[in-house]
């Protein structure tokens, strides 16, 4: 699926929950039950220095996709970063670079990707980019 | 007699001062206890700046006209209500700063010139981070040595420690009147006195005491201390640097300027006489005025009552607290304010924040700009609530609803 399809699938989920609780409690699950990152590379090479939770980020090329995995010790924080693997990794660099992250706002999770909000999530959108236009030099 | 002081505060009285406390946030009654951060603003504060603004607005020091008289005479009049309320022997003693940081700046600065290599600065275990790191650059620029004044479990320097770290190599020494992170209140007339035994200069930080004790310059006999207006009920950016007029005249200025000059050529200037040799540029002016105001506000409630009601709180909040299985509290120091630092155990503090937010309390979570204390306690941050006489035994009972809530919803 293309990022843009995704992204909206992730939309229609989310329009199904009612109220802030349940779009957390569901974040949550998915903060708790995902294995994001292989251990060996939760290192401080790839960590991401954000204020108040740790956030480790890995990526790989597969063929011509680029694979991420990552990690925070805060839940709400692994949760939205599920959300952010799903929607860009498996993609191709061009698409990763060109992507947006508008749909986090609508479904009601704004708060945590404001760039004022120190929790390593802004940073961490960066660094996918960052390595979607490393690996694309590469790939060309 | 017996006063109960705690009755002598009418919180709910008190809120109607406070515009802001009767905002919603995420649809919820705002609770706010963030105050250790930031207080909240009374009315009789906000109608200072808005009549100076209103009627008043000019450059001080420095017109022959009306208003700038009128600014220039509030201002000063604004410098005198503080340095009354701290009992400062002389006016020009009080430095009108940016806040807390700005005045730490101006003596470490100063110091350069007093240091050389060899010479040691002290600094507590628990310092906010404005402490810490002028005191590394003005180690880098000299070659003195920081040393670090150890503390306990409990979140209290270990006095024994500091006396043996005193010797005569021993220039300055630093320490919070009051932690921003532990609520610990330390025993600074003991520091005081004994660095000056050796004749060591002290910095005290009282950016968290000024909103709950009222610190006494000449009974403290301490050469530095400083204040942020936007903790004690004033506007933020505008503070104080208190200074004993010796270390004043001793020291050099930090900012080059408008004001700060008695006369210029381009061979040489000689600087204006306090305080203005460390007051370059146009001041925040309204904020200066607005800064007495609070502290009037604050007298008119009185700091007795105050103490009293906020130590009431933080019993009834510790209490509650603790009554939550896992919950740590860190700080545990005797002597305390009404800050109160905790983990869940196996929960991060920014997911029990980030719940805290959505049911409209707020605090702060992460390190509290005191990371080295993070690293005693070896945890990545706290949840931090801090009590203010606007608050109330009902917004406790809030709190700690929605710590366990978040505490169900996160394990
Ligand atoms: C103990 C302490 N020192 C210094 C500061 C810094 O104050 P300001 O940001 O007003 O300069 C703070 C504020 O958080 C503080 O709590």
């Amino acid at each position: 699926m293309q990022i843009q399809e995704i992204q909206n699938a992730i939309v229609e989920e989310f329009s199904m929950f009612d109220d802030w609780m349940q779009r957390y409690e569901y974040m949550i699950d998915l903060g708790k039950s995902l294995p994001l990152i292989d251990e060996q590379y939760k290192t401080d090479d790839n960590i991401i220095k954000g204020c108040q939770s740790k956030v480790w980020v890995h990526a790989e090329l597969e063929g011509d996709k680029l694979i991420f995995t990552a990690d925070s010790d805060a839940i709400i924080t692994k949760g939205i970063i599920a959300i952010l693997i799903r929607a860009f990794s498996n993609q191709k660099p061009a698409d990763i670079i060109e992507a947006d992250t508008a749909f986090i706002d609508e479904i009601g999770l704004k708060e945590h990707l404001s760039p004022t909000r120190a929790n390593g999530l802004v940073s961490m959108i960066k660094q996918l980019k960052l390595y979607a236009v490393a690996y694309q030099t590469q790939l060309n | 007699m017996h006063i109960n002081l705690f009755a002598m505060i009418d919180a709910q009285k008190i809120r109607k001062d406070f515009p802001i406390l009767s905002r919603e946030v995420n649809g919820k009654p705002l609770v706010y206890l963030d105050n250790a951060a930031t207080s909240q603003t009374p009315q009789q504060v906000i109608d200072v700046i808005v009549d100076y603004y209103q009627n008043y607005n000019a450059n001080i020091h420095r017109g022959v006209h009306a208003l700038s008289q009128e600014a220039t005479d509030k201002y000063e009049q604004a410098r005198i209500k503080i340095q009354k309320h701290f009992n400062a022997d002389k006016a020009h003693e009080i430095i009108f700063t940016s806040g807390t940081t700005h005045s730490i700046n101006i003596v470490a600065n100063g110091f350069s010139s007093f240091l050389k290599k060899g010479d040691e600065i002290l600094v507590s275990a628990m310092e906010h981070h404005s402490n810490i790191v002028p005191w590394q650059m003005l180690c880098q620029r000299t070659g003195a040595v920081l040393k670090v004044i150890p503390m306990n479990q409990e979140g209290e320097l270990l006095m024994d420690s500091y006396q043996e770290l005193l010797t005569e190599k021993t220039k300055l020494v630093f320490c919070n009147h009051i932690s921003n992170a532990l609520g610990t209140i330390n025993p600074i007339e003991e520091i005081i006195e004994e660095a000056h035994q050796v004749g060591a200069a002290v910095l005290i930080d009282g950016a968290q005491a000024a909103p709950h004790i009222v610190g006494d310059m000449q009974k403290l006999d301490v050469d530095f201390y400083t204040v942020s207006a936007h903790k004690v009920c004033g506007p933020t950016g505008v503070g104080m640097l208190y200074g004993k007029e010796e270390w004043l005249n001793k020291l050099p200025p930090y900012q080059g300027g408008g004001e700060m000059i008695a006369e210029v050529t381009f061979e040489k200037t000689t600087y204006a006489d306090l305080p203005h040799k460390f007051e370059a540029g146009t001041p925040n002016i309204c904020g200066g005025i607005a800064f007495g105001a609070a502290i009037d506000y604050m007298n008119a409630i009185g700091f007795d009552a105050i103490a009293s009601y906020e130590h009431e709180l933080l019993e009834y909040a510790t209490e509650k607290l603790l009554q939550i299985e896992g919950l740590k509290i860190y700080g545990t120091a005797k002597e305390k304010t009404s800050v109160i630092s905790f983990n869940i155990e196996g929960l991060h503090p920014y997911d029990i924040g980030s719940i805290l937010d959505k049911l409209g309390v707020a605090v702060r979570t992460g390190h509290h700009c005191a990371q080295p204390i993070m690293d005693f306690y070896n945890i990545p941050g706290t949840v931090r609530a801090s009590f203010c006489f606007y608050n109330t035994k009902e917004e406790v009972d809030i709190l700690a609803e929605g710590v366990k809530r978040a505490k169900n919803m996160l394990l």
